[in-house]
């Protein structure tokens, strides 16, 4: 806690812990805590919000919410679990693992690094403090049976939020005004991180590490990257068109001021398709990181997995009309957009039998990760056949907007996504840490989680199918929908007990685990071979890389034949290693926190309060300081000396 | 394939639909009723079983190889392969094979589903915040929540909305498709066999998203002529003294008209809510939510937003009096 006086132009104190060593820090590790955390946070708060909707689900015309309410607990759970929960995971794991996969001792823009998640942190404090502040309304001339509660008075149009239904007329309040500043905020945290990963991939790879020989994480991270910087920039034009639609009075979607309705829909799904992806290629990343190493093999076809993702990533921009297919866009945007979806499914194929093949003839040991990491590919197999049948346009008529397609984006999400950030999680726990997690929780956390996963989502298919709308907050009784409705509740508290497990373990392991080797798992990438949990500087001397898998290859000899021996100096090496990054010839520099990143957060934290209060004083007021305060954060940033004791 | 056998392996695929085998449930997507619920099925069973088959591969695979690959625990190190270009090569080629094989039906159907214009029975349907509405213009009727067809013959819905995105979506004659404001969008439907069947508004559209139903009643050619004869005839004028006639006073009077049409009662409503000229012809009121039954329409009117939530019309804090003079009215107007 001892603050250090430091000299330099404008004299911090720069502490090395507590809490304002967190806000200041440009540390890539332990941003990345900070982002996994708050992930987590959210993660909790938006299982919560499930556990609600299927409690009202439970039954057939229940009464246990109002629907005011439960408009607002889908909306908010989605929204959530995109842009709260899966996002800022994924980018913990890219934030703390690129530098380490690289070779790299920091990320290319630390401060920026910092900005991205303090934006982020922003967009989820105005989004949620719609609970407190903002107020619902019923559409003029209509009348709610109740007035609002609490509960309800959060953003209630869908995590898609299509006009008009989310125009003025007809959402009156600003419960959609918190969502969308909150979302369009949260969203330049994304585009700055994207720019600072990319640069980070492209420029600070160890020497010896072309791009063909990163491990597939960081492909995956430079898709999801480009992703990003490309989709992030559409999605805030349709935020500021419906903005301006309802606060000015503009009518980019309003047919009866000449706009139109459908262009929010195709902008909002060119965001969302892509945005899909964004989800799950990280967890593709993780997946294919720990696949091999508890196989024991190398990756089955690395290039092909690689290109895969590539290929993924480009048709993730020519497919976002097929959330559409009901919407009346004509037969040839149809038939199209039919066809682009369907190839989407080749280089996912390609993927799934990768996998498979890696642990085909390997050594599989059954660990929580592994057992996540093969969970994601047996679950995540059954989400992507049934986006195939999406893909059969005439079928997705049916399909569309029933529990069918619930039941197939979380296929992709949670046994997808997030099996994959569980996997992870376990994977990476020892390195994070120094110590390791009770295995044996941590299995029955995953069979718990695998089967309540199934109860709840398994049954979907047959609902949808069966007519069950998505977003109604009641069904009828005796049309064939009372009992996988009841299942699925009971699998959803199995899902959230499954989660308890999680944390038992996560917060115990974290103080009272065994001490963590350098490399636990015996692991193939360079993120093992440096002490756990790393030191502040990562490497007390940057690795050079000479093959994929470089790590792998300093332990173990292989032929041509493929047979592999275990250098007898392995253990020696791997010793040496850990003295060499423990204790480093030349301390190496590292850029100085900042506390101008969380004030540039503050400020514009300040700035979107002003604008959803821009009508009053205080919201002038808000914006005034927003401005300044941006331009003053910014500015001493950009004269902020690197290192303070130089 | 007929639909035993159809079902049969549909219920194997899932494992869920087993719970349903021999019994229709009136929104039931594999339980076709018309040529293009038939058709969609017919395009989708084949890719159900495909994808099925892969599932079935797939996942068999994974379990084969946990199984047999597992760690013996002895020290044998496994051969490390890094791929095999043959292999991959064929992963990646059979996939799209089968995809271009499900392609082409695909945009066949595609395109079949969605030329117009048909040659069927033009039905115009409005979608209002929460329920829809329908018009015949060649009969000169405007009904509102049940939407009444010949069967065997052909309808070509011609859809616009009022307020927001809705989407019109009766599972055992068509797929959905959305109606919008400012434009116009079609569905052809058709029902081959008579009965009832159920819609739902698959488009979030607000609070009463989840009430606003649909019914279609599918009859046949002689029960249809006698039904638009019965729509086009004037609204019943109910007998001076009766409950009824009280009925129509307090419609005329408790503000009913500024929405409610009546034919040759309430001519200049702005139609913002169902006509009622014919309600009593009709089962279900409010979205298709609600019976048009004695307890449901005391209920109704005696709260509307409490029964259809966001509903636009307000409570009129009507004694039980005058519910039970307004039903009677109501009731009248067959």
């Amino acid at each position: 806690m001892t603050p250090i006086a430091t000299g330099g132009v404008l004299r911090r104190r720069i502490p090395a812990t507590g809490f304002w060593s967190w806000v200041t820090t440009v540390d890539h590790k332990r941003i990345a805590k900070l982002y996994g955390y708050t992930g987590f946070i959210f993660f909790i708060v938006g299982g919560l919000e499930a556990l609600l909707i299927r409690l009202q689900l439970a039954r057939p015309e229940n009464a246990f919410i109002t629907p005011a309410e439960y408009n607002s607990l889908f909306t908010m759970h989605g929204t959530t679990m995109i842009f709260l929960v899966v996002m800022p995971l994924a980018a913990a794991f890219m934030n703390y693992l690129l530098p380490l996969m690289l070779g790299a001792r920091d990320v290319a823009f630390p401060r920026l690094n910092a900005l991205g998640y303090w934006f982020f942190l922003g967009g989820g404090i105005v989004l949620y403090s719609s609970y407190i502040l903002a107020t619902a309304g019923a559409p003029a001339g209509g009348f709610l049976p109740e007035t609002i509660s609490r509960l309800g008075s959060a953003a209630n149009g869908g995590w898609f939020m299509y006009p008009p239904n989310s125009g003025a007329q007809f959402s009156p309040g600003s419960v959609i005004d918190f969502w969308l500043v909150g979302i369009a905020l949260a969203g330049v945290g994304s585009l700055v991180s994207s720019v600072n990963l990319l640069t980070t991939i492209f420029n600070l790879r160890a020497p010896g590490m072309s791009l063909m020989k990163m491990p597939v994480f960081a492909w995956m991270s430079m898709v999801v990257n480009f992703l990003l910087l490309f989709s992030i920039p559409i999605i805030t034009v349709a935020i500021f068109m419906l903005i301006f639609d309802r606060q000015f009075g503009t009518a980019f979607f309003e047919a009866s001021g000449g706009g139109d309705p459908v262009l929010y829909q195709h902008l909002f799904w060119l965001f969302g398709h892509p945005e899909v992806y964004i989800l799950i290629l990280p967890a593709m990343g993780i997946v294919s990181e720990v696949l091999p190493v508890f196989s024991r093999k190398p990756l089955f076809g690395y290039a092909a997995v690689v290109f895969a993702g590539i290929a993924i990533g480009f048709l993730g921009f020519g497919v976002w009309a097929h959330h559409m297919f009901a919407s009346g866009i004509g037969p040839i945007t149809q038939a199209a957009f039919g066809l682009s979806t369907m190839t989407i499914a080749i280089p996912t194929g390609v993927k799934v039998f990768n996998w498979i093949a890696t642990m085909w003839g390997g050594k599989l040991r059954f660990t929580a990760p592994m057992l996540f990491a093969i969970g994601f590919v047996a679950m995540f197999t059954i989400g992507g056949l049934s986006g195939v049948t999406h893909s059969i346009v005439p079928a997705d008529w049916q399909q569309t907007d029933t529990y069918y397609v619930v039941a197939h984006f979380h296929y992709v999400l949670f046994g997808g996504s997030m099996f994959g950030i569980f996997a992870g999680l376990y994977y990476w726990f020892p390195k994070l840490t120094g110590r390791m997690y009770r295995e044996r929780l941590a299995k029955y956390h995953f069979w718990l989680m695998f089967i309540g996963f199934n109860m709840t989502f398994g049954p979907m298919h047959y609902l949808g199918l069966m007519g069950m709308a998505r977003r109604t907050y009641t069904y009828p009784a005796g049309i064939g929908l009372e009992f996988w409705n009841m299942i699925s509740t009971i699998g959803a508290f199995l899902i959230a007990s499954s989660v308890l497990l999680f944390m038992a373990n996560w917060i115990n392991s974290r103080r009272r685990g065994a001490p963590a080797p350098i490399d636990p798992w015996d692991a193939r990438t360079l993120e093992w071979s440096i002490p756990s949990p790393p030191p502040e500087y990562n490497f007390g001397e940057v690795p050079t890389v000479r093959s994929l898998d470089d790590f792998w290859h300093q332990k173990y000899d292989e032929d041509d034949l493929g047979r592999v021996t275990r250098r007898p100096d392995a253990d020696a090496h791997i010793a040496e290693l850990t003295e060499k990054h423990l204790h480093p010839e030349h301390r190496p520099h590292l850029p100085s926190p900042s506390a101008f990143p969380p004030l540039a957060g503050l400020s514009a934290l300040g700035f979107a309060f002003g604008l959803l209060y821009h009508a009053t004083p205080v919201g002038l007021g808000l914006i005034a300081l927003g401005v300044v305060g941006l331009f003053a954060s910014f500015l001493s940033w950009a004269r902020e000396p690197l290192e303070e004791n130089a | 394939m007929n639909r035993p056998i159809r079902r049969a392996l549909l219920a194997a695929l899932f494992a869920l639909l087993l719970a349903a085998c021999g019994q229709v449930t009136p929104m039931d997507s594999f339980a076709p009723a018309g040529p293009e619920a038939h058709r969609i099925l017919n395009l989708s069973t084949p890719v159900f079983i495909i994808a099925g088959v892969i599932f079935l591969l797939v996942e068999a695979a994974i379990v084969f190889a946990v199984w047999k690959f597992r760690d013996r625990g002895d020290d044998l190190e496994p051969t490390q392969i890094h791929g095999n270009t043959r292999l991959e090569l064929l992963w990646t080629i059979i996939p799209a094979l089968i995809l271009a094989g499900v392609a082409i039906p695909t945009v066949k159907a595609v395109i079949d589903l969605t030329t117009r214009p048909g040659d069927g029975m033009e039905v115009k349907v409005t979608g209002h915040q929460w329920w829809f509405e329908f018009q015949y213009p060649n009969h000169d009727i405007t009904t509102a929540n049940v939407l009444v067809i010949p069967v065997g013959t052909p309808v070509d819905l011609e859809m616009t909305s009022a307020d927001v995105v809705h989407s019109f979506w009766v599972p055992r004659l068509a797929g959905k498709r959305d109606v919008i404001p400012g434009q116009t969008t079609y569905l052809k439907l058709q029902a081959d066999e008579i009965g009832e069947y159920w819609g739902q508004c698959a488009e979030f559209c607000g609070l009463g998203h989840a009430n606003m139903r649909i019914r279609v009643q599918v009859v046949s050619q002689e029960d249809f002529d006698a039904w638009v004869a019965d729509q086009r005839q004037p609204a019943v004028e109910p007998a001076n003294g009766t409950p009824a006639a009280a009925g129509k006073d307090l419609f005329l009077n408790k503000g009913c008209t500024s929405c409610h049409v009546i034919d040759g009662v309430s001519d200049t409503a702005q139609a913002a809510a169902p006509n009622l000229t014919h309600i009593a012809s009709r089962d279900v009121i409010a979205g298709a939510s609600l019976n048009f039954t004695e307890d449901d329409l005391k209920a109704w009117l005696a709260n509307p937003p409490a029964m259809k939530p966001g509903s636009y019309m307000p409570n009129l804090h009507l004694s039980s009096d005058d519910i039970d003079s307004l039903i009677a009215y109501l009731e009248a107007l067959k």
